[in-house]
């Protein structure tokens, strides 16, 4: 075959035009990306560095393995053909690229290698036809959410008439006799070719055809890519590689921000690595229920803001509320950051490993800063900052639960313990879960556990604080949480409720001491034979992950293992384990004012998935949870077909002693 | 411009468990804890949204008594421009004597004249008297009370607020400046300052101090008794027939003169 | 202990105020333990048509005079030091509202005489005048002792009104004071509250319904409780949710936050939400079936049974009692 960089087209030669058509591609590629590398450069600092082992690994699961992708099969199965394609494709092209613009090297084009051949014909017709699949997929069975541009078109159409150059450069080959046996597109094609009339002699002219194609659809593509949503195959792998490495993480401590300066680079990031695929918002409890905030959306405002070329100044993306505004696209209403329960769906989803909680803590912070929160949510921010809980309830009633138990509860502050028992807000205020405290003390006690609370000195752990972006307020509950912690002796921490649990043991800095989960510590307790089973609980139930203790923690199975070893029969939700639907309290929801036109409240649709499950029971681990669900059993009518019960209800009536 | 001064009082917080002392005749110090007085917080918050209409500043003035100094950061971080705390005053549960203090004290440290002074319509210990009228009278400056709105023509040197009484009937009064307000409710609810600024607050502001000069005033009431009102620990059940239980609530409602 | 006992007429808009008439109820028992006469203060600008409704006084002492016209409390608390100081009182109760709010401070600093807020019950007790005041948001009473002369702010509903009305023609005695025409503070005008839904915030007395209502009929019962009764009603979250009730009407941190003078709770449980939204309340009177339910631990008074069992008996009551009030 004719070397195209060597052949001459009207007097010039190829290697002279593959330079000329490179600058151009690669002078518009490199404008662009420039500009994100300078904003990148003058966002705020944020360390991502440190645990490299890690990150290589999220990079060979989540870039190589395409992992996340994978939730969804069918275009887990597409996205996947696409991309190794794209990795041979991009090889071949660079290498082809090089040895035409380096005519002089000795070495042959990428597609004259038959290693290379072999995974660039059968890859290329895999994604050809995963590229129809996609392209139906737009068209005709297209998921919620998904962003239909023409942005998304152009891409689909580049990629095919890609992939067909090369292959029918392939078959032109093995027209012109040149075939292998590495070459199973090619030998196809090229029979098709010669029975349609081509000959052999013409083979060369459309090889060449065929071949500049492909180099310019290329360069054409390189220098789009950019400028269009696929630059996240650029900026994926990126945001992939400096992810959080552990889920339930929020913003390093800051003021917030609104403006495109005040934003860290790798928040930035997360607009350019979304695909706006859509999956962040089908996975939201917060979008599905109807409250006004799409985290697709939240990240395209990010993704506008980075790639505004104007003047960053002018760019706010949280206003006081929608104003009438040139930039009215890039405006985020406060309602939308308010809507979020915090409950790590979208990021669990992301393919791109993109950190929407992470923005919209962000943008939070800043509402706070500015002193716009409602009323409702800036009574709870008083409450927690004067009383250390969110009722409003005096310190003194905190421990008024532990009255009618029968025992004491040793004071941590006084005696040393082997457990501190961080009781938190609900469990130990809210009259509706009062009841699953004591079951749990009881347990504790009837297990011999030697267990202490802080009494009238504890206060909120300041998780849900964190997330509503009061981070001062934190910072003033943990320090003070720290202080009352110092007073006792202690060798390993308890809670019952998840959003402590997750604070104590992420966000305290309590590197040394062991913090535990009640149901950890009681699949413990049954696994050591201390809580002998009294009375079987024959129930058919189903278990909700709470989102702090599952996504966040990765605890998934303690609680079931507790469950099935009191007898009870489990059935599984569909949405369970790191998929588990959140309740919508998290993330300082429950703390917030109702917003009107609500289709379905995250809770209802919890609670109807479980009753349409068949079973009696819906057992949660969470005081926020048994809130919830209480309430949505009444609201949706199905109080009397469903109960929901704390584990630790069950394990105190399985394990209490039989009277006579 | 307009330089606004507002009177904060900090008053025993009703959430916690109110104690009567062994000498029956006062709070058990040990179960009070201090809170701004709701009245002054929507007090200083009108005089925050003045001063970001007209321009000028506001001076948070408050007895030195425990925990004034977070009250007083607090302001400051909202917005405030001078905080002062006026010492040498024994508080008790005199208005009179608070009041005949802070109007003492302003006059002799020249914190007054100023066009405007706000501050709550009344406090739950206004044994004696409320703040407002007292320092208004003793400062012969005018005085309207239960305002939940103010308008200044600070050219006219006059201001017109709107006074709340029942059932939503609000009326409009004409007062010269300067004056004092007693506020019942500002604007818009009391803005919410972050943990972070009020912290940034005691790092880089000051607050200021001023004595009280001579004798204080004393109150001419004397307390003879004090006793708590209700036993918490449930409601009293009334029991019987429907129609008996509507008789027991109404009369309950009469002894009340509810109806 | 001398002089006379005086009760300052709360006259608004042309009418006095029903506080009033309690007030005089108040002053008619310290004058019988004084064995002082009892002076009804009228003051206005065209009073006189109210002279025959204030027969519980002994007297009535009426100032007339244009300023006087509208409660500018710089004005009246001006015309007061006058005639106090003119006539010398043992004691000027002051019934305590909106409207006079402030007059007792003003008028006790220009005179320097001893003023006590939020009596709830005078008595004379050892020749000593004897105040029981509600303090701290009514969690605490205060008995205290003022020196005389007094001035005192009563709170409403501390004697029943009728025990102050009588038909009977006081003796009248007009004072004419020396007022400037010109006062620093001048009344301008009044505002009718805006047409629309009721703001619940501003309601003394308010029927709340919760889920034990049951059905949306059932909240017209609890309206007409609440017509009666002179109040409005209101709704614990899954009424409002239901659409029984506009938002406007809820209450609870989602909701309004209310403080009135009795809050009348029917079926409703008393999630956490709800109670912070009402406990400050006066007089919580909660019904409901359920013995357990948390409303009955920040309620005053409770009673286990179907609230609406209770609810036609109660309006019946109120509209026929009333009405003979």
């Amino acid at each position: 075959m004719p070397d195209p960089a060597l052949s001459t087209y009207a007097g010039l030669p190829g290697y002279l035009l593959l330079w000329v058509f490179a600058l151009v591609a690669f002078g518009l590629f490199g404008y662009r990306v420039a500009h994100f590398v300078r904003l990148f450069l003058r966002a705020r600092p944020e360390y991502r560095g440190g645990q490299w082992a890690q990150r290589l690994g999220f990079f060979v699961l989540h870039v190589l393995g395409q992992r996340r992708l994978f939730d969804e099969p069918l275009v887990g199965a597409v996205h996947f053909l696409i991309f190794w394609a794209f990795v041979f494709y991009s090889t071949s092209f660079f290498w082809n690229l090089l040895r035409g613009m380096v005519p002089v090297l000795p070495i042959p084009y990428a597609d004259e290698v038959p290693w290379m051949t072999l995974p660039l014909e059968v890859l290329g017709a895999l994604a050809l036809v995963g590229v129809m699949v996609a392209a139906a997929r737009r068209g005709f069975f297209a998921p919620p959410r998904l962003v239909r541009s023409l942005d998304a078109t152009i891409i689909l159409v580049l990629i095919t008439v890609l992939l067909l150059s090369f292959l029918t450069s392939e078959g032109f080959r093995v027209l012109a006799g040149h075939s292998t046996s590495w070459m199973p597109v090619g030998v196809v094609l090229g029979g098709w070719f010669a029975r349609l009339g081509m000959t052999p002699a013409a083979s060369p002219l459309y090889f060449l055809s065929a071949w500049w194609v492909h180099m310019l659809v290329v360069l054409g593509f390189l220098a789009y890519l950019p400028y269009s949503k696929h630059l996240h195959l650029l900026a994926a792998p990126f945001s992939v590689f400096f992810s959080s490495p552990v889920m339930g993480t929020v913003p390093p401590p800051s003021e917030g921000a609104a403006r495109r300066e005040e934003f860290t680079w790798r928040e930035l990031l997360n607009g350019l690595s979304c695909a706006e695929c859509g999956r962040c918002d089908r996975a939201c409890p917060a979008f599905n229920s109807g409250f006004p905030l799409s985290p697709r959306e939240v990240v395209g405002f990010i993704r506008d803001l980075v790639r505004a070329p104007a003047n960053p100044k002018s760019l706010v993306v949280v206003e006081r509320s929608v104003v009438e505004s040139p930039l009215a696209s890039e405006i985020i209403p406060p309602a939308a950051l308010w809507s979020c329960a915090c409950c790590y769906a979208c990021m669990e989803r992301c393919p791109s490993l993109n950190e929407h909680v992470h923005l919209i803590v962000e943008m939070r912070r800043s509402l706070v800063s500015r002193g716009e929160v409602d009323d409702r949510l800036q009574a709870v921010l008083t409450n927690l900052s004067r009383y250390g809980n969110s009722m409003g309830q005096p310190a003194r009633a905190r421990a008024r639960w532990t009255q009618d138990l029968g025992f004491t509860l040793k004071d941590a502050r006084r005696e040393a313990a082997d457990y501190l028992w961080f009781v938190g807000d609900y469990a130990s205020y809210d009259p509706r879960i009062q009841p699953a405290t004591r079951a749990a003390a009881r347990v504790f006690h009837r297990a011999g556990l030697d267990v202490a609370i802080l009494y009238d000195e504890e206060r909120n752990a300041g998780t849900d604080v964190r997330r509503v972006g009061e981070e001062g307020l934190f910072e003033m509950l943990r320090e003070k949480n720290l202080q009352a912690m110092g007073k006792a002796q202690f060798r390993q921490v308890i809670t019952t409720d998840p959003h402590t649990f997750h604070g104590l043991r992420n966000e305290y800095g309590l590197n040394s001491v062991r913090v535990l989960h009640h149901t950890e510590l009681v699949d413990e307790m049954i696994a050591a034979g201390r809580l002998p089973l009294k009375r079987p609980i024959r129930v058919t139930a189903t278990y909700h992950d709470p989102c702090y203790l599952g996504r966040a923690n990765g605890i998934y199975e303690a609680p079931r293992r507790v469950l099935r070893a009191l007898g009870v029969k489990l059935r599984e939700m569909r949405r369970n384990r790191r998929r588990s639907y959140c309740c919508g309290a998290g993330g300082g929801r429950i703390w917030m004012e109702e917003v009107p036109g609500i289709k379905e409240r995250p809770a209802e649709n919890r609670v109807r998935e479980a009753a349409e499950l068949g079973v009696e029971m819906l057992v949660v681990a969470c005081p926020k949870d048994y809130v919830m669900f209480q309430d949505a059993l009444k609201t949706t009518g199905l109080e009397g077909k469903l109960v929901v019960k704390e584990v630790m209800e069950l394990v105190d009536e399985a394990t209490a002693p039989l009277e006579g | 411009m307009l330089n606004i001064m507002v009177l904060v009082k900090l008053v025993p917080d009703v959430v916690e468990e109110l104690e009567i002392a062994s000498d029956g005749r006062s709070l058990d110090p040990a179960s009070v804890r201090l809170i701004l007085n709701e009245r002054d917080e929507h007090a200083l918050e009108e005089a925050l949204l003045l001063k970001e209409r007209h321009g000028g500043t506001v001076t948070v003035v408050a007895l030195d008594v425990p925990e004034v100094d977070d009250v007083l950061f607090t302001a400051l971080a909202k917005g405030a421009d001078r905080a002062v705390k006026i010492s040498g005053v024994e508080a008790g549960l005199s208005t009179w004597a608070i009041a005949g203090a802070l109007a003492k004290a302003l006059t002799s440290s020249g914190l007054v004249p100023v066009d405007l002074i706000l501050t709550g319509v009344q406090a739950i210990d206004d044994l004696d008297g409320q703040t407002g009228p007292i320092v208004a009278r003793l400062l012969e400056l005018p005085y309207v009370g239960m305002v939940c709105r103010v308008e200044v023509d600070v050219e006219a040197h006059k201001a017109v607020v709107i006074r709340e009484y029942a059932g939503g009937v609000t009326g409009t009064f004409e007062v010269s400046l300067p004056a004092v307000l007693g506020i019942q409710s500002a604007e818009k609810p009391p803005r919410y300052v972050p943990v972070a600024k009020v912290r940034a607050a005691m790092k880089t502001q000051q607050l200021e101090s001023v004595p009280v000069p001579g004798q204080g005033e004393s109150s001419s009431v004397e307390i003879l008794q004090m006793a708590k009102l209700e036993v918490t620990g449930g409601a009293v059940m009334l029991e019987g027939s429907p129609e008996e239980i509507a008789e027991r609530i109404w009369d309950l409602l009469k002894e009340r003169g509810l109806v | 202990m001398a002089g006379e006992i005086w009760v300052l007429v709360e006259q608004w808009r042309g009418r006095v105020s029903d506080v009033t008439y309690e007030v005089l109820a108040l002053g008619r028992e310290v004058s019988a333990a004084t064995g002082a006469s009892l002076q009804a203060v009228l003051l206005g600008s065209d009073v006189k048509d109210l002279l025959p409704t204030l027969g519980a006084a002994d007297g009535v002492l009426v100032t007339e005079h244009p300023t006087l016209g509208e409660p500018v409390s710089e004005i009246w608390a001006l015309a007061l030091a006058q005639l106090v100081e003119r006539h010398q009182p043992l004691v000027l109760l002051i019934p305590q509202t909106n409207v006079t709010m402030e007059i007792g401070s003003l008028l006790a600093t220009r005179l320097r005489l001893p003023f006590v807020n939020f009596c709830r019950d005078i008595q004379v007790t050892d020749k000593r005048l004897v105040a029981r005041c509600l303090l701290y948001g009514g969690k605490v009473e205060a008995t205290v002792a003022p020196q005389t002369p007094a001035v005192l702010g009563v709170l409403p509903g501390v004697r029943p009104q009728e025990q102050g009305r009588a038909e009977r023609t006081p003796t009248v005695t007009a004072i004419s004071l020396d007022l400037p025409a010109e006062p620093p503070v001048r009344f301008k005008g009044y505002t009718e509250p805006p047409p629309g839904d009721v703001d619940i915030t501003r309601e003394n007395i308010l029927v709340a319904v919760g889920r034990g209502i049951q059905r949306p009929e059932n909240v017209a019962l609890a309206e007409e409780l609440a017509a009666a009764l002179g109040g409005a009603v209101c709704g614990s979250r899954p009424v409002i949710d239901q659409g029984w009730l506009p938002p406007s009407r809820q209450v609870g941190t989602s909701g309004m936050i209310v403080k009135p003078q009795l809050y009348l709770a029917l079926g409703i449980s008393g999630a956490p939400e709800h109670v912070q939204g009402m406990k400050d309340a006066a007089l919580i009177i909660a019904i409901n079936t359920d013995p357990r339910a948390p409303i009955f631990s920040v309620a005053h008074y409770g009673a286990v049974v179907d609230a609406l069992e209770v609810l036609p008996v109660l309006t019946e009551i109120a509209r026929s009692r009333r009405r003979v009030a």
